[in-house]
């Protein structure tokens, strides 16, 4: 249904298409991403590949407690069979068949895509390293362990892009909702970028839900549909869409193939 | 890390021999324009007044007079609609922005001439 990839905010620049007009680009540094995990309506009641991006640190020696940033014992074992357990010892000795593991560093970003693992199967044909080299070309399959980089989303024309929006704390009414405020004079006596009324009188004399006031503001999940894709750079493993994307430079996005016909 | 991405990206849209001009410079600008299906190029003469930005996003002002009206344009230094830029004069002068011109009128527009050796 969608293929995707997890990727992190670069920066904006402009670049220059054909015509010599100038394009507003947000650079997404996108995969390589390791296939984590396969569920399966069999085992799991449905469908997804869980991706993951970035290396997570490793608890230092000694160290008497591991940091938030540091992987856990747990993260170790969701990447690789190695690390053993008393449950996984017993299910071995009962015959249970083991879970295919990635075997590779535990992530820092993990993700999934619901769909079939079929969307992550591709194939492609490298750069000639030489001239005259005629490279064969390199199948994908999406199993569990293999790297999807940025050639799963050749051809592809759009994308949705899902990160976290910029935090902006407690925020007021006029910067959170766009309301005009209130008269610098005439009256207006230290309100002026409060809201006016909030609702009526002993009729209904209460608060419809859904009120628009100050609230926290930002640093919550937010979505770009159809973003256009101007460019995709295999060899640096980078996308250029087209406008903003949401959150800081260096935040973690998701982008998928649009599902907006 | 970042800035060296952004870097890589810019890299191709970079022209290979930048237009050398400086600030305080008259200089003929020659942009290529559409009309319809035709190409054309239109010439905008007039003294260099501020260079902004970096990289594939370097802009240069250019300020001239027309019929007694402070006219402004704003050029991408990199971009391929720009044919070339012919330096006609080099100025002397003492700042990097010369927005000062802007209050000027008449002949206290004018900028000393720094020959070039």
């Amino acid at each position: 249904m969608t293929k995707g990839l997890l990727g992190r905010k670069v920066g904006m620049t402009q670049i220059y298409d054909e015509s010599g007009v100038v394009v507003p680009v947000t650079v997404i540094e996108a995969g390589p991403c390791r296939v984590l995990q396969v569920r399966t309506t069999e085992r799991d009641g449905y469908e997804a590949v869980q991706l993951g991006f970035l290396d997570k640190k490793r608890p230092t020696a000694g160290q008497a407690r591991s940091t938030h940033s540091q992987a856990r014992r747990s993260e170790r074992g969701h990447v690789t069979a190695k690390l053993g357990s008393k449950r996984a010892k017993a299910r071995s000795e009962a015959g249970q068949e083991a879970v295919a593991k990635a075997e590779c560093e535990p992530k820092r970003f993990v993700r999934e895509f619901r769909g079939p693992a079929g969307d992550f199967v591709y194939s492609y044909t490298p750069e000639p390293q030489q001239e005259g080299d005629e490279p064969a070309a390199v199948e994908v399959t999406g199993e569990v362990g293999s790297e999807i980089t940025v050639r799963l989303l050749d051809g592809v024309a759009s994308v949705d892009i899902t990160g976290t929006s910029k935090g902006r704390g407690f925020s007021g009414v006029m910067k959170r909702h766009n309301f005009s405020g209130q008269r610098a004079s005439h009256g207006v006596k230290k309100v002026h970028r409060h809201a006016g009324g909030t609702g009526m009188s002993a009729y209904p004399s209460r608060l419809f839900k859904g009120k628009r006031m100050a609230g926290q503001y930002g640093n919550e999940k937010s979505t770009m549909r159809n973003v256009k894709v101007v460019r995709i750079d295999a060899e640096n493993g980078l996308i250029l869409v087209n406008g903003a994307v949401p959150g800081p430079n260096g935040g973690f996005v998701i982008v998928r193939e649009t599902n907006k016909v | 890390m970042s800035q060296q991405i952004i870097g890589l990206v810019e890299k191709n849209n970079l022209k290979s021999d930048p237009p050398q001009f400086e600030i305080g410079d008259s200089v003929d600008v020659h942009t290529k324009i559409l009309e319809g299906e035709k190409e054309r190029i239109q010439v905008f003469s007039g003294t260099v007044i501020a260079r902004s930005g970096s990289g594939t996003r370097e802009m240069f002002t250019v300020r001239r007079i027309v019929a007694s009206q402070g006219v402004e344009r704003k050029f991408p230094v990199h971009s391929p609609r720009i044919e070339k830029i012919e330096v006609k004069r080099s100025s002397m002068v003492r700042r990097a922005k010369l927005y000062y011109l802007r209050d000027r009128v008449g002949k206290a527009v004018r900028l000393k001439e720094r020959r070039r050796v």
